[in-house]
């Protein structure tokens, strides 16, 4: 692939907490409209790098860039501007438990974007069909099953018109059941060419959706190419032991 | 020698429980607000004026929560005077009692903020909603919810703890029972009635906050 202009541009990014480095210089471009599937074991820094690309941490060396204008973590105006075309999904949903479904995506596109009334409960009803839960406005997000929680984190985030949604292992928190009602809205988002960026540790589904695999391993980007590779030629020991862990 | 009945007793402690009921509600809405304050600037993001405002807050907490209220309130009344400011005992007693609330529950609302999972502020922040959005729209509803039954048990032990003002001369409830006992010799029937006054005080306010503790968790 050819990224024209990358929607999402990482150099050199690096992070530590304390005196633990987790990401050791990262270089990552996305094109408009990829899919991007992140992998690697517990603690190599994918939740890091994430959290990172909508700076909910900051990064302590490196640039960043989303559709060509760079990060600006010390200005409100910028970072407001920033995280409405950058959205999110946690692995534990975060719905607000005070609000019902409804309100909860109808909350910061109310007060971000100043849709209010009509107009933003239109809105909200029309995305809470698209995640197939019509008849759930009303509902309180401890009324729901996890898969609906995160439909609704889903909607919710998808309100705000991102061009770009991180997911964070977005599937681990479900019952094994709930799994595929989860992943088949996150597909109908890539195929109408949303750009993705996801921590998963669904292979298959990795395999299925994603343009491109990067692993990750002890805080750099060890190996990265399409699917079909290198899932089934991988090139370094490292990966080779993580996915002869998985089954 | 004059003979007290029973209700001259307790219209005169009645008379004394309006300055118990005066000095609760001035440390519980003073305490509060400058609580409050002491809670917004503890959760300041991490700043160079983020940290000082923590530090002093804290230091604030320890000294309030690590001193006798007795010693407090000897401070305002005894301290003051020392440098110069002749305070009457009704001012401080209100000064002490309010810096002593405003600790307290600077430390129970942060406690309380705290509780509140770290991914809601992920989630409200993810959503582009600023700081102060974030705190009011997200966080605060629900820490609020957590935070009525410590801070009406607080309530509660300041209403009590008023009694102590009566160590420097403030003739609140509990010092204008002494101060009958004195007069009419009948202590029992004189701490019976101030007992009684108390809990009347007290049991409604407990009452409330389960009510409406009930009624926020059923609109869950
Ligand atoms: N806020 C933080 N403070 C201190 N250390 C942190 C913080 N967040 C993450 N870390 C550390 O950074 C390292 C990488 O964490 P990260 O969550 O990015 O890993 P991960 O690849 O997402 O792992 P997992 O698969 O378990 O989610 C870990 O060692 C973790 O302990
Ligand atoms: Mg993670």
């Amino acid at each position: 692939m050819v990224p024209a202009e990358p929607i999402v541009d990482i150099r050199g990014l690096r992070k530590r907490f304390g005196s633990n480095e987790v990401l050791r210089g990262i270089d990552l471009a996305v094109a408009p409209g990829e899919v991007v599937a992140i992998i690697g074991r517990s603690g190599s820094g994918k939740s890091t790098l994430l959290r990172c690309i909508n700076g909910l941490e900051s990064p302590d060396a490196g640039t960043l860039a989303i559709e060509g204008r760079p990060m600006r973590l010390d200005d409100p105006r910028a970072m407001r501007d920033l995280r409405q075309r950058v959205g999110m999904i946690f692995q534990s949903f975060n719905l607000f438990p005070h609000l019902d479904v409804g309100h909860n995506i109808m909350l910061a596109p109310g007060l971000v974007k100043g849709r209010r009334g009509a107009q933003g409960e239109a809105r909200a009803r029309q995305l809470l069909a698209r995640v197939g839960l019509d008849d759930k406005f009303e509902a309180m997000p401890a009324q729901l099953s996890g898969g609906q929680q995160q439909r609704v984190a889903i909607a919710r985030a998808l309100a705000m018109e991102p061009q770009v949604l991180l997911c964070d292992e977005i599937t681990s928190a479900l019952d094994p059941e709930l799994v595929a009602e989860v992943l088949a809205v996150v597909e109908m988002l890539a195929s109408e060419g949303m750009t993705l960026l996801m921590v998963t540790h669904e292979m298959r589904f990795a395999r299925k959706v994603a343009d491109r695999v990067v692993f990750m391993h002890e805080g750099a980007i060890h190996e990265t190419g399409p699917a079909s590779e290198l899932f089934t030629r991988p090139q370094t020991t490292e990966l080779r032991q993580f996915l002869a862990a998985l089954d | 020698m004059v003979e007290f009945t029973l209700w001259d007793i307790l219209r005169n402690l009645l008379l004394a429980a309006r300055w118990t009921v005066a000095l609760s509600l001035i440390a519980f809405v003073a305490g509060g607000a400058l609580g409050l304050l002491l809670v917004l600037a503890r959760t300041l993001p991490a700043g160079a004026v983020g940290r000082w405002a923590g530090r002093c807050v804290a230091l604030h907490v320890e000294v309030f929560q690590g001193t006798p209220l007795l010693m407090q309130l000897f401070l305002a009344y005894f301290g003051l005077a020392l440098l110069g400011l002749e305070v009457s005992a009704w001012l401080a007693a209100a000064l002490a009692l309010t810096l002593h609330a405003s600790a307290f529950l600077a430390e129970i609302w942060r406690g309380c903020i705290e509780a509140v999972p770290r991914g809601q502020w992920d989630a409200a922040a993810s959503l582009a909603l600023t700081r102060s959005e974030q705190l009011r729209r997200v966080i605060a509803p629900q820490a609020l919810r957590i935070a009525i039954a410590p801070t009406v048990g607080f309530l509660v032990q300041v209403i009590k703890g008023t009694a102590l003002a009566s160590v420097i001369g403030f003739i609140e409830l509990a010092k204008a029972g002494t101060m009958i006992t004195n007069a009419t010799f009948r202590p029992f029937a004189v701490y019976a009635c101030v007992a009684a006054i108390y809990f009347a005080m007290c049991y409604p306010v407990s009452a409330f906050s389960r009510r409406l503790e009930r009624r926020l968790n059923g609109a869950r």
